[in-house]
């Protein structure tokens, strides 16, 4: 089964196109890296995903639907994340006022949505940070948490915004290793946004590279090409390997991982 | 004059009755204006009310009513401009000494009482009009009602505002219910402590609770708690010093607030041993 079915896809922001035409077939259990320079549309697909940015034309299925009817199986982390330095509220709370968070009424929880809280946590690995006051956790901690709301409810996909934004190295590769794992124990569909993808090379099954307007989708070897850059980025793209690192360069210098950071 | 005899009064047990009614309101919004970080949204709307109130009074209309028309325009106006009031404190704070310079003007066309102004200013529990303790028992539990209904949605916005956008709660939605039951909470916070000393039922207590808590849920009641302890207990000191009510509920929520450092440190230095 299909988890994602992209058919001549065209999204529009503001007056501009950021993607047209796009094709494209994500398998259910996959694992996807997606990438691509600052405004290829990276959020842009995600956010078609989540039915909160409508196509300007074609369509996106999810597990065979269209996208509306079946958000509620979507387990989302988005990109810009409040700074929770000034919350005095428990790790347990944040999760748990995630639970049916859009729905009127009483933030009562029954036993079920408790379990499901603590299954996240446990999930993520962050069981210890329930009792933990938000205002007192790192950074990572703090991305945990986060992960565990993307969790609640059981998702049959995860879509991870920038995860490894402003985390460190270390951090990095434990989040990415934890995405793994728990693709690997739920079967979950999940597609993880980057701008480096150095520290996915292990952990996806393919990538899915935007820019231009247009998308590649395949493996790291299929994709990460000059020809196939080179027309994702409208200029001379060379794809260079070192050590089991991938960089991408133009004429201009590199235009991968730290060129964007600041941006972060 | 001696404590014993507090309850003899008529104008005590009023006192106390909308004291606890306007203090579990207080404490009830308060808690999510803390949270929120809007503690000075709550602040203003006090003010703009002032020249509501002050202009029913003028009109020989309810002066809460007044208030509360005011305020409730005011929250729906700062919801729906949102994030645009963001550094605009000169036009904030211009609009509220409008407010205030109406509410002097409406005062003075309004010969008669001068004690109005200090009632609406400062508050006056101890004259509370037993009439009008129903009007506050029914506001109160509409304001209530209206933040039972939006609390789930609100906490999720409050606590996560880009995952709640991705869910579908709408932030400006979200934000004018809020202030217009902030407002009305307001309205209510003024029958008793006035409209300069709103913080001290709206802000004091459910900062506090929030320092010493970190669970949501007792956080919500040790607010409600504090509020109406610092209610009755102001209300009690009057009665024996004849010091306004208004000062001791300011001085004691103040206290209560000092407090809270002193648990969150021993807490504090408690986990610090632990983990050592």
């Amino acid at each position: 089964m299909n988890a994602i079915d992209l058919e001549h896809l065209s999204l529009v922001r503001g007056n501009r196109t950021v993607l047209a035409d796009i094709m494209a077939t994500i398998r259910a259990g996959e694992f996807i890296g997606v990438f691509g320079p600052n405004g290829s549309g990276k959020t842009s697909l995600l956010h078609a995903l989540l039915g909160l940015l409508q196509p300007a034309s074609g369509s996106i299925r999810i597990f065979g639907k269209p996208t509306a009817s079946e958000s509620v199986e979507i387990g989302y982390l988005p990109q810009h994340r409040r700074d929770v330095g000034d919350l005095q509220v428990s790790g347990w709370d944040f999760v748990a006022s995630a639970v049916h968070g859009s729905r009127w009424g009483l933030p009562l929880l029954s036993a079920a949505d408790r379990r499901d809280v603590r299954r996240t946590l446990e999930t993520v690995e962050a069981g210890s940070l329930a009792g933990r006051v938000l205002s007192e956790v790192s950074g990572g901690e703090a991305q945990r948490l986060f992960l565990a709301k993307a969790l609640l409810g059981k998702p049959r996909l995860l879509l991870l915004d920038e995860p490894l934004i402003s985390l460190d190295p270390r951090f990095q590769r434990t989040t990415v290793a934890l995405v793994k794992r728990i693709q690997q124990a739920t079967g979950m569909t999940i597609l993880f946004t980057a701008h480096d993808l150095n520290p996915l090379l292990d952990a996806m099954d393919r990538v899915l590279y935007l820019g231009n307007g247009s998308a590649a989708l395949g493996t790291v070897d299929e994709v990460m090409t000059s020809d196939v850059l080179s027309r994702l980025y409208d200029m001379p793209i060379e794809v260079l390997r070192h050590k089991g690192r991938i960089v991408v360069v133009s004429a201009h210098g590199e235009v991968e991982a730290d060129a964007h950071r600041h941006h972060a | 004059m001696p404590i014993a005899t507090m309850l003899e009064y008529d104008f005590m047990r009023t006192a106390l009755a909308a004291g606890t009614i306007v203090a579990t309101v207080a404490g009830a919004v308060g808690f999510f204006l803390v949270l929120r970080n809007l503690t000075f949204a709550g602040h203003a709307l006090s003010h703009v009310g002032f020249a509501g109130a002050t202009g029913a009074a003028l009109l020989g209309a309810n002066p809460l009513w007044g208030l509360l028309a005011f305020a409730v325009s005011g929250g729906v106006m700062m919801g729906l401009l949102g994030e645009r009031l963001r550094g605009r404190d000169v036009a904030v704070g211009i609009i509220l000494s409008l407010s205030m310079g109406l509410g002097v003007l409406f005062l003075h066309l309004y010969t008669t009482y001068a004690a109005q102004a200090t009632a609406l200013l400062f508050g006056d529990v101890l004259g509370v009009d037993p009439d009008v303790l129903q009007d506050l028992l029914i506001l109160a539990i509409l304001t209530l009602g209206g933040l039972g209904v939006i609390a789930r949605p609100l906490l999720f916005e409050t606590l996560d505002p880009e995952l709640a956008a991705a869910k579908g709660v709408s932030p400006r939605l979200i934000a004018v219910l809020f202030l217009v039951i902030v407002a009305a909470a307001v309205a209510e916070a003024v029958q008793v402590v006035g409209i300069l000393l709103v913080f001290a039922l709206m802000v004091g207590p459910p900062a506090a609770a929030l320092r010493i808590t970190t669970r949501l849920t007792s956080g919500f009641l040790l607010s409600i708690l504090f509020a109406v302890a610092v209610t009755w207990a102001g209300i009690t000191l009057a009665y024996v010093t004849d010091w306004p009510p208004s000062f001791w509920i300011a001085a004691l929520s103040t206290l209560i607030y000092a407090l809270s450092f002193g648990k969150a440190r021993i807490q504090h230095l408690a986990a610090a041993a632990r983990s050592e």
